[in-house]
């Protein structure tokens, strides 16, 4: 369980444009081990995607820039030949998008496209490969795995084109699988059945997950371990009940109270996090939450470290706030209905 | 049958006139054959005999997954589709098949803000121009509406500066926001929200939220909020309906909704649903239900919902089932109603809102009171209510 498969060290990637240099992604790390799920939170232009992609090789152009590592099993992936890429991807790490219809050949069948990715890694025959295709189309639930292999991406409804994804994505068992927003497009019903299945086959191979989201109840239901990201940098990291009902972060603590909640009454007025999410091309400097925080102070001119405030060190965040102001403030801005919820 | 039968009980003010009324609106698309002829070889049942009613200052929230024609719903109640049959009243005077001039009243007063806020608004017009239009088309004058298009602007919090700023040099969040405003140039009554605030991130959602909140209460505003889950709608809503392959399952009190599912199809959603709370997710039951939406082509025979339901029997593959409405004005169309008691079972009445085809079969076997409101010339798709409980034996 604890043997680490991925890890990523100081990952930074910037994007030239004609404004300047976007800073997607900056000063990022963490790791990833056998049988775990990892939420990446955050939400538009976080830079989730971004790290993700990059772990992939698919940021890769004439315009992008990268510094640090990410060592899979210890190969990195930030500095391996496209070459070298090309063996790891689909075998080593695989990854799920979030809209199947564009990440699919709209003019072959599904089940040939499972098989191209087979034979691409594996010297088998097209028969052999086939066959393991419909075996993994039918573990990811497509009924009449057989028929529908001869079937057309158009010819699915998004959720089974979802799992044709997921299929396609397992077919060399890779060590990481990375799921970036597999769910949004669904709807609620079909997005359970995918959670679902999602969950049974990380447990059952073993793979470390990857899970890329915007949806806390997702993360909720999933993550082992919880990354949030805001403007590019983590701000906190820890176990999903560290974040979930202990957050450090000012940013963290505004996000989960500004969620809707099926299963509570509704605030008389629901607490929002003021302002918008700042631009990547002129960050702020120091802390990146500093314009929109409540509780910002002088010293988050300054950038705070991603540092452990609590004796569990798993705990990380990026604040000058102290863990007792922190434990205060958030109290008062009554942003938290977890743990008063849990009470009453 | 008097008006009033046809309101929702929940919703009516009391003595007050509905604001917008539907009554077993249809609105079916033509399937064409690809050939040269073209020939309609079927419909898709987008709408399917949906009954409702809102009055002024309330919010009615229609939830349904993809498919489920809310959308197709809310451009027919604001008369940009025109209905296959039915009727729309608005003010209690008849839209349904009214022409352009003569809509020109009524669209002063219903506005549409559209889930897309980027498609939504012109790209080449600057953001003054795209608030100020309605208000020209409504015949003010130059300076008033330049000085409205400011007030506007402040109040849904944007900078008044900016009125010469282009769409794309917004952020999501700030779109919508100039969505809002268009809607509002001309003091409208009724605004319909198709998804919101769906293209948003979760912060600025809860803006997006309470912005709308605060203009109904200072304005008078009724909305319809449509949605594709349970839990947006639920800050909002007076009264909730969940829509399921173009009919309506349930229809409630918005709070009772989540306290007390009638229907399975309701049930299913909100258990779908992840609860941002790691604990409590893990604590509770999750009923995932199966299977996907049957095409809207050929919707199933009975019950839209039985191909998927964990309650059908045979019953729900051959009746359709009535909206049953329970005390405190909630409907449900389910032969095998849950969290109601056989007592509340039995008071239960057929609901004069039920769709035309739904047969007379009442949970627990009873035959609804009829309640006459079959229009001449319209047949029920099932068979006489003589025949229902017989159905159960397979005879048919």
């Amino acid at each position: 369980m604890d043997e680490q498969l991925l890890e990523v060290q100081d990952l930074e990637v910037a994007f030239a444009t004609e404004d300047g240099l976007v800073h997607a992604v900056s000063g990022v790390s963490f790791t990833v081990s056998r049988g775990e799920v990892v939420a990446i939170v955050g939400e538009s232009g976080s830079g989730k995607s971004v790290t993700v992609m990059t772990l992939m090789g698919l940021t890769r152009s004439p315009n992008s820039r990268f510094a640090g590592t990410a060592r899979l099993r210890g190969e990195d992936l930030v500095s391996a030949s496209e070459e070298q890429l090309e063996d790891i991807r689909g075998k080593e790490i695989a990854m799920i998008f979030q809209d199947p219809i564009s990440s699919l050949s709209p003019v072959q069948r599904v089940g040939a496209q499972i098989v191209e990715q087979i034979r691409a890694h594996e010297n088998i025959s097209k028969a052999a490969a086939l066959d393991r295709a419909i075996e993994l189309m039918g573990r990811v639930g497509i009924p009449n795995a057989r028929e529908r292999a001869r079937a057309y991406p158009h010819e699915f409804s998004g959720g089974m084109r979802q799992r044709v994804m997921i299929a396609m994505a397992l077919s060399l068992s890779p060590s990481v699988l990375i799921a970036d927003e597999p769910t949004t497009a669904l709807d609620v019903t079909i997005q359970a059945q995918i959670l679902d299945e999602i969950r049974q086959l990380s447990a059952e191979s073993d793979a470390g997950v990857i899970f890329v989201t915007h949806d806390l109840g997702v993360v909720a239901d999933i993550a082992d371990r919880v990354l949030v990201m805001y403007a590019g940098r983590l701000v906190e990291q820890g176990t999903v009940d560290e974040i979930f009902y202990d957050p450090q972060h000012p940013y963290t603590w505004g996000l989960l109270g500004s969620v809707t909640r099926v299963d509570r009454d509704p605030p008389r007025r629901l607490p929002a996090i003021p302002g918008q999410p700042p631009s990547l091309v002129r960050a702020p400097a120091g802390c990146p939450f500093q314009p929109r925080c409540p509780h910002a102070f002088d010293r988050c001119r300054e950038l705070p470290p991603l540092a452990p405030q609590l004796p569990d060190a798993g705990h990380l965040d990026r604040c000058w706030l102290k863990p007792s102001e922190k434990r205060a403030l958030r109290e008062t801005d009554g942003r938290i209905g977890l743990t008063e919820g849990a009470a009453s | 049958m008097t008006e009033n039968d046809t309101i929702v009980a929940g919703v009516r003010a009391d003595g007050q006139q509905p604001l917008l009324q539907a009554e077993h609106v249809q609105l079916y698309f033509p399937v064409r054959s690809g050939d040269l002829v073209g020939r309609t070889v079927g419909h898709v049942h987008a709408v399917d005999d949906v009954s409702l009613s809102l009055a002024e200052g309330q919010t009615l929230g229609i939830v349904g997954e993809s498919g489920s024609g809310k959308s197709t719903l809310a451009r027919c109640l604001v008369r940009l589709l025109e209905p296959t049959s039915g009727t729309l009243r608005f003010h209690g005077g008849d839209i349904t098949h009214l022409g352009r001039r003569s809509l020109l009243p009524f669209r002063r007063e219903v506005q549409l803000v559209f889930q897309d806020p980027v498609s939504s608004l012109n790209p080449r017009k600057r953001v003054g121009q795209i608030v100020v239009a309605p208000m020209r088309l409504n015949g003010m004058n130059r300076g008033d509406a330049a000085s409205r298009v400011r007030e506007l602007l402040e109040r849904v919090g944007l900078n008044p500066e900016h009125v010469n700023r282009f769409p794309h040099e917004f952020s999501g969040g700030q779109r919508q926001r100039i969505g809002v405003a268009r809607a509002l140039a001309n003091n409208p009554r009724l605004i319909v929200l198709d998804e919101p605030v769906s293209a948003l991130d979760v912060s600025i959602q809860a803006q997006v939220i309470n912005l709308l909140d605060d203009l109904q209460d200072e304005f008078g505003l009724s909305y319809v909020f449509i949605a594709h889950d349970l839990s947006v709608v639920r800050h909002f809503s007076d009264q909730i309906a969940v829509m399921y392959l173009g009919k309506f399952m349930e229809v409630s009190p918005a709070a009772e909704l989540y306290s007390k599912p009638i229907h399975p199809y309701t049930e299913a959603l909100l258990s779908a649903i992840p609860i941002p709370d790691p604990r409590e997710n893990r604590a509770r039951e999750r009923r995932v239900v199966g299977g996907e939406p049957p095409n809207p082509i050929a919707p199933p025979p009975g019950c839209r919902f039985n191909t998927r339901c964990p309650r059908a029997t045979e019953i729900c593959k051959e009746v359709e089932p009535p909206l049953a409405e329970y005390a405190g004005g909630h409907l449900a169309a389910c032969h095998h109603p849950l969290n109601v008691s056989s007592t509340e079972i039995s008071a239960a009445r057929r609901s004069p809102l039920s769709p035309l085809s739904a047969g007379e079969l009442m949970p627990g076997g009873r035959e609804g009171a009829a309640t006459g409101t079959q229009l001449p010339g319209v047949s029920p798709v099932t068979a006489g209510p003589g025949d229902a409980p017989d159905a159960q034996d397979g005879t048919r």
